[in-house]
């Protein structure tokens, strides 16, 4: 019978079919661990495991970016102690300033079409944007799996997101990806796999917003399969194939001709809307980045609107590239230079303010329109403060004017 | 020590349920900005669970205390931290109609049993004193009885050892490898 693509993947690693509902023990190609949560997956190896050593440091990765560079005395220990931690391991670690865990294992090609890719981190959905079976894991589970080299999955139904047409102007992936969680809610996918269909012409980009959202559905997994530019960049393997025959536990039809701009609402991000039903709201904040939103073309896209332009008086416009790669990117052009001259501020490359730490911290009744994936009460900092999400274009477009912009009435 | 045999050891002590409703988010579990990596040397995450969304769980919650919940508990973030603040506060149940993927498997993780029951959810308020029994797999409060549903053979397994760790540390494999 005909697999879905997460089906083939856990497959291939079983070593014979495995079916949806069926628990399995097998061996990730990736575990990653980032500095926020990389403290206590050491903590539970080498206390509550009694395990000394990783199973296989290859195996390993670890990543400095959720608070990068560290803001106190306890951060920066805390990081020490991931850096011996690999040094002593032999284990990979991207430093601070290389940018976001998700974004970073793309561009150095460690997530690849087939993977299984777990991570301490909920949005290692991201991967499938590269065709990976990534998917998000606590503590534990990720100490588990360094230390044995395996991981146990639930192997789980598809879900599979049949798309048409092709963008109208102003409307971007964060539009689709917000209009999926406004059709499916906040659990709409919780233990699926999400498979993209009819998106081969999307660029990379484009892919890594929608699967990185694939977790605020709920989802295991986000999977494209591995097409148009992907196959440009990496190998897909021989054994994984698209069969449009696979049998999937649910199918949702989504023509893009009809989709308009969308926008979360404080304080869940399934409380979408179209964008014209908030325009004029006023913001304080806007924030460009994020694993979600953070890459060069969403820089690029804020910078057209940018060009000749300034920031409304009174509004914040703070920019965190996604990685350095994406940051010199923008540097080669005229791109930073157009939103450093708008009067943005340019911070580390990482995880940013996205979950209120630095960078960026929301104080009371502070309103922020971010372009990121997550807008739960105090996610960015005061529980009083509020989180709109949105595209780069409504970004750059409501920094302009200071309240909530169509991009396509500027 | 493994949690349920803790509550159920000694004294019959009534116990109480924290009733909350639908989509707690683990930023509401505990906020990012009160991450162990976050704090300062002393402080301790269990005195931050709930600590914007219910100020007062985390000074009132006392061991044996049970969680009841609308759908998708624990949705959002992967942070462990947040089902270990209501281990450290000794809750020892939760129950919803659902929960969220990665809660549910931290949870389990680490020896805290969840149970999937829209009707127990329904039938018990905020605030009711109650008495949970792990061994009989039940609740009972006020002469009523409430069956809990039965744990999935590897759950029942792992919070048996109080753990997967434990688990792992005494089987040498997964629950069913």
């Amino acid at each position: 019978m005909a697999q879905t693509i997460a089906e083939q993947i856990l497959s291939h690693a079983a070593g014979r079919p495995v079916k949806p509902g069926e628990l399995v023990t097998l061996r990730p190609d990736v575990i990653m661990a980032h500095d926020s949560l990389a403290p206590s997956v050491i903590s539970i190896l080498h206390n509550r495991l009694g395990m000394q050593h990783v199973a296989d440091p290859d195996q390993c990765v670890l990543v400095m970016d959720h608070v990068a560079p560290a803001s106190t005395v306890g951060t920066a220990d805390n990081q020490n102690l991931v850096r011996a931690f690999a040094r002593e391991e032999g284990i990979r670690l991207f430093e601070v300033g290389r940018g976001i865990c998700h974004q970073v294992l793309v561009e150095e090609g460690i997530a690849r079409p087939g993977a299984i890719v777990v991570g301490s981190d909920s949005h290692s959905t991201s991967y499938g944007a590269v065709g990976s079976f990534g998917t998000g894991m606590g503590s534990t589970d990720i100490a588990l799996a360094m230390g044995t080299g395996k991981v146990w999955f639930k192997v789980p139904e598809t879900l599979q997101v049949r798309v048409s047409g092709r963008f109208n102007q102003g409307v971007e992936a964060k539009d689709l990806a917000l209009y999926l969680a406004r059709r499916l809610g906040i659990d709409g996918a919780t233990y699926m796999a999400i498979e993209y269909l009819g998106l081969d012409w999307l660029p990379l980009d484009g892919r890594q917003t929608l699967a990185s959202m694939a977790i605020e559905l709920g989802a295991k997994a986000g999977i494209f399969p591995p097409t148009g530019v992907v196959t440009e960049r990496f190998s897909a393997p021989d054994w994984l194939e698209c069969n449009p025959h696979a049998v999937a536990a649910r199918q949702i039809e989504i023509d893009l001709a009809v989709l308009e701009p969308q926008i979360a609402l404080p304080h869940s991000v399934d409380q979408v809307v179209d964008l014209s039903t908030v325009a004029g709201q006023q913001i304080d904040v806007v924030f460009l980045g994020t694993c979600t939103n953070g890459r060069y073309e969403d820089m690029r896209q804020a910078a057209d609107m940018l060009r000749d332009r300034q920031i409304a008086a009174g509004t914040r416009l703070i920019v965190t590239p996604a990685s350095r790669q994406e940051l010199q990117r923008a540097i080669a052009d005229d791109t930073m230079s157009i939103l450093l001259d708008a009067g943005a501020t340019l911070t580390t490359p990482g995880c940013g303010p996205c979950m209120g730490r630095h960078q960026g911290t929301l104080g009371k009744y502070d309103v922020c329109l971010s372009t990121g994936n997550r807008n739960f009460r105090g996610r960015m900092g005061h529980p009083s403060s509020q989180i709109f999400l949105a595209s780069p274009g409504v970004a750059a477009a409501s920094a302009i004017t200071g309240h909530i912009t169509d991009p396509r009435d500027l | 020590m493994r949690l349920h045999k803790m509550m159920n050891e000694g004294e019959k002590q009534m116990s109480r349920v924290w009733k909350f409703g639908a989509d707690v988010d683990t930023d509401q579990i505990v906020p990012g900005r009160y991450a162990p990596y976050m704090l300062k040397e002393g402080q301790d995450v269990k005195d931050y669970a709930f600590i914007e969304a219910r100020p007062g769980f985390a000074s009132g919650a006392a061991a044996g205390d049970i969680i009841v919940a609308g759908p998708n508990f624990g949705c959002g973030s992967s942070r462990e931290y947040a089902p270990e603040a209501l281990r450290r506060r000794q809750i020892a149940a939760i129950i919803a109609p659902s929960f969220a993927r990665i809660f549910y498997r931290n949870a389990i993780n680490l020896g805290i049993p969840l149970y999937e029951s829209a009707e127990i959810t329904q039938a018990l308020e905020d605030g009711q004193e109650i008495e949970f029994n792990f061994q009989q797999s039940q609740i009972s409060s006020g002469g009523t009885i409430y069956s809990l549903p039965e744990l999935p053979d590897f759950a029942a397994q792992i919070i048996d050892s109080g753990g997967i760790t434990i688990y792992v540390k005494e089987h040498g494999r997964f629950p069913g490898e």
